[in-house]
């Protein structure tokens, strides 16, 4: 089946019913994706699926052939971090960073639909991120410092 | 930018390049006073630094990134001292030889908060020498004198000749005039600091935005398969006999066979995996554990906390003192097994061939790994080679002593010709066995005229952490472990200098080491702090209850002769607002610890709603850290390690009915979650004295000063955690 991944029109071989967490890591080497709980508990395998966040560790690739995904890997264009990631980078959020892919590509999914969100909305929107290091403080100040550079024509 | 990129995306190229072997990794074991030895990639300068001809600088790093922040603090120590900038600075992870061990474990261990303070002057006399050698080399070349040198981003400069030279274009100097490493070297006074001490953002920040960093998880390397374990549904039960014909028939499986974790599946990738574990039929021998239960536990530990214990401290008389009180404050204090539920699950590539075993582990502690599975191949320690990828969390997980998930992995790829990794489903770490143990405190007290304690019992009971490990004669003393006991005595124990701030007159401290059943007791961030730290600091604000005194003030009149503890409570006071009065429903704690030399303490501010739901609105913290490396490092350490600890006092809990792990996921072993985060406002103390760390200290307060606000709002005190059993649920 075809799909396109980070705008590129991709070719997987993979079973019907393996879920687009596996393919984009161990077939299209995508491994900016995250595995975290296997059951759309935590967020680390947060992607965009037509320009919304899905958790692709319950999604089975047959249900998004033909649809457009986009990665972690597919944010920074030309070598140009998005807005997202230089609000993240600024504010220094990550620890471990193993979750920061999935929260990167919540927090853009979230500006996209909400270019001002307010504090409550931010916490709504990113709460099906879980971050074991206890980054949050710094996710709420980044994903409103990314708000900022997208109304400035930052990105 | 691009340097970083090119930097940070190295590891993964290298292990494409070289089949899997991380080359750099083994080929420079050199002492730190050795002469610069030259080597393919650039000289050796001293185990720390290597400079290269293009002027690529490399840090060798012993101690490991699992978001502590040690990538960056080492880098910045070396750059200060050789005038480089830190992001600048290539980095390795240190080959597993007893020249990187840490100077304070004596192994090569990241653990106990001591990274900051243990690398202070190591990486900067690393980097001090370093520059000490180019300097003389430039001065040789240049027949002038050193005094007239200077340094900057990597170039010594000659401000009379107008003369500069990269650090790698004097490599040839150096051994052309074979200049030696100093004796000694004199270091940067904090007043001519340039990176030191300035927020600096993290190391490996950049790959961490775009996808490229790399965890152990996200290795592939050719030929490499992929296992996935079915695991006993009790914690050491063993297998009888199993069928595989299904899963062996499904897509991607290559074997499936019996080893002492239970049944493991070699596949092409992990979903193949992981689906053919699902077909198996497996026959478990369930063994000793399956009577286990927490609750029995439970039952058992507050028995024994009614026994004498081993006495630990008895200064004064308590016993004498209580036994004569009118008015005994008495309270037992439960806290549950918690899982430290990394983000990345454990995972372990292993390959082992001949009489050598190479492995791709993230792990907090190298030297074990590699003594453990040298043990179990029957192979020299030295033929084993640990390669350390970044972890995705470790919060002590990963400082495994028996190392179960390498071993495990080793065991896999043993009579496959092929690199092995094995991968833990969220599930199987939830159910791992390794757990914070549980803990009993069984509190006595009094307060005397002033309402002042005047008498403290405690009987610790819970299951060592360090008895009958190869720990046992430095962490057990008279048949105690000092884990047990964290923060907990007044006087000097072990190689703990002292526990508490705290002076009460008459204080006296037992412990109970529970039978070690069912579990294995595994140290979670902040190790015994953890329950002790519940427990001590919530039967002092039950005293300073009983005795009608502020319980700030009474922590500041305990720890008068504690000059910095002092001083970060009376800063808390002030920045808390401590004395404004508070609404309705609304509630005020505090909690101070001492970890690893560093005070800390916190003030919090709850709000309750009838149905016991609450917010914790607020969080100041104060803290004292020696010389504060990186406030912006240890502002996100702080803020993580409180949402940790408030996490798994909230809900953090595991139970075991019959052997059986009752959580699996977190839907059912919740954590914390952003809009469950408090608001956090971190105070550092500026201080000269030498750095302390950060890593665990904010963990340990924040639960009892959250249940001691929770008092203060409600009248009511909780005694078991996590909070939510008790109705107060964190929203």
């Amino acid at each position: 089946m075809k799909l396109t991944v980070n705008g590129n029109l991709v070719e997987v071989k993979a079973e019907s019913d393996t879920p687009l967490l596996w393919v984009l890591r161990d077939e299209l080497n995508l491994v900016g994706t995250k595995y975290g709980c296997g059951m759309a508990q935590c967020g680390a395998c947060t992607v965009h699926l037509n320009g919304r966040a899905i958790r692709s560790c319950v999604t089975p690739v047959a249900s998004v052939a033909g649809q457009s995904v986009d990665t972690i890997e597919g944010q920074a264009r030309g070598g140009r971090l998005s807005a997202v990631q230089k609000a993240w980078l600024e504010t220094d959020v990550a620890q471990c960073g193993y979750c920061q892919s999935g929260q990167i590509m919540a927090a853009t999914a979230l500006l996209s639909e909400n270019a001002a969100p307010s504090d409550e909305e931010i916490d709504a929107a990113m709460a099906g991120n879980v971050c074991r290091c206890g980054t949050y403080p710094r996710i709420r100040k980044a994903v409103r410092l990314a708000a900022d550079y997208l109304e400035g024509g930052a990105a | 930018m691009s340097q970083q990129t090119s930097r940070l995306n190295l590891s993964r190229r290298q292990f494409v390049q070289a089949g899997g072997a991380l080359v750099f990794a083994t080929q420079c074991p050199v002492a730190f006073s050795a002469k610069a030895q030259a080597s393919a990639n650039g000289a050796m300068m001293n185990s720390f630094v290597r400079i290269a001809p293009d002027n690529v600088i490399t840090m060798l790093a012993n101690h490991s990134e699992f978001g502590n922040g040690a990538y960056t603090v080492m880098s910045m120590m070396l750059a200060e001292e050789l005038d480089v900038d830190y992001q600048a600075i290539e980095l390795e992870a240190a080959p597993t030889t007893p020249d990187y061990y840490s100077p304070l474990f004596r192994e090569y261990l990241t653990a106990g908060s001591v990274t900051t303070g243990s690398s202070w002057l190591p990486m900067r006399t690393a980097g001090a020498k370093a520059r000490a050698m180019l300097l003389e080399a430039a001065a040789t070349s240049w027949q002038v004198d050193v005094a007239e040198l200077t340094t900057r981003n990597g170039v010594v400069h000659h401000e009379g000749s107008g003369r500069n030279s990269t650090y790698g274009a004097l490599l040839e100097a150096i051994a052309a005039f074979d200049i030696q490493p100093p004796e000694s070297v004199r270091l940067k006074d904090s007043s001519e600091f340039k990176i030191l001490g300035k927020p600096a953002r993290r190391y490996e920040g950049p790959a961490k935005v775009d996808g490229s960093a790399t965890f152990g998880i996200d290795l592939k390397l050719p030929d490499m398969l992929v296992g996935a374990v079915a695991r006993p549904p009790v914690y050491g039960g063993t297998v009888i006999d199993f069928d595989a014909t299904d899963a062996l028939a499904m897509p991607g499986v290559a074997k499936v066979k019996a080893i002492r974790a239970g049944v493991v599946v070699l596949a092409d990738n992990y979903w193949h995996a992981q689906k053919a574990r699902a077909a198996l039929k497996i026959n478990w021998n369930l063994g000793a554990n399956s009577t286990v239960s927490t609750e029995q536990f439970y039952r058992d530990y507050r028995a024994m906390a009614d026994q004498p214990g081993m006495l630990a401290e008895d200064i004064g008389d308590a016993a004498g003192v209580l036994e004569q009180a009118d008015d005994v404050v008495e309270a037992v204090y439960e806290m549950p097994l918690l899982a430290h539920a990394t983000l990345e699950p454990m995972n372990c590539i292993a390959q082992v061939s001949g009489d050598t075993c190479t492995i791709w582990s993230g792990t907090q502690y190298q030297s074990n790994d590699q003594e453990v599975i040298s043990r179990f191949l029957g192979i020299p320690q030295e033929n084993v080679t640990v390669n350390r990828p970044l972890m995705g969390g470790s919060f002590g997980r990963r400082s495994s002593k028996a190392a179960d998930y390498t071993v495990e992995a080793v065991e896999a790829a043993m009579g496959e010709n092929v690199p092995v990794q094995i991968i833990w489903s969220r599930e199987e770490d939830i159910r791992s066995g390794h757990y914070r143990p549980l803990f009993v405190h069984k509190m006595r007290g009094c307060v005397d005229e002033e309402g002042m304690p005047k008498a403290w019992h405690q009987v610790a009971v819970g299951q060592s952490l360090m008895q009958g490990t190869k720990h046992d004669p430095t962490y057990m003393v008279r048949g105690m472990d000092i884990y047990s006991l964290d923060g907990c005595l007044q006087e000097p124990f072990g190689v703990f200098p002292y526990g508490t701030s705290y002076q009460i007159p008459n204080h006296r401290v037992e412990s109970h080491n529970a039978p070690r059943v069912g579990i294995v007791p595994q140290e979670w961030r902040s190790v015994g702090h953890t329950h002790t730290g519940i427990a001590y600091e919530c039967f002092l604000d039950e005293l300073a209850h009983k005795g009608g005194i502020d319980p700030l003030e009474l922590r500041l009149r305990l720890s008068k002769d504690h000059a910095r503890m002092n001083r970060v409570l009376r800063v808390l006071r002030e920045k808390s607002q401590w004395d404004q009065p508070l609404a309705p429903g609304r509630g005020r704690g505090v909690a101070a610890r001492i970890y690893s030399v560093s005070p800390i303490a916190q003030a919090v501010e709850v709000t309750v709603a009838d149905n016991g739901d609450f917010t914790v609105d607020r969080v100041v913290c104060v803290v004292d850290c020696g010389f504060a490396v990186n406030p912006l490092g240890i502002e996100g350490q702080v803020e993580g390690g409180l949402a940790f600890g408030l996490g798994g006092a909230a809900f953090g809990n595991i139970d075991i009915v019959n052997g059986e792990v009752q959580q699996s996921n977190f839907h059912n072993y919740p954590v914390i979650r952003l809009p469950q985060m408090p608001k956090v406002e971190v105070h550092i103390l500026p201080s000269d004295e030498p750095p302390t760390g950060v890593g665990e200290q904010a963990t340990t307060p924040i639960a009892p000063a959250v249940a001691n606000a929770l008092f203060n709002a409600t009248g009511r005190r909780v005694r078991r955690f996590p909070l939510s059993s008790q109705g107060f649920n964190l929203v």
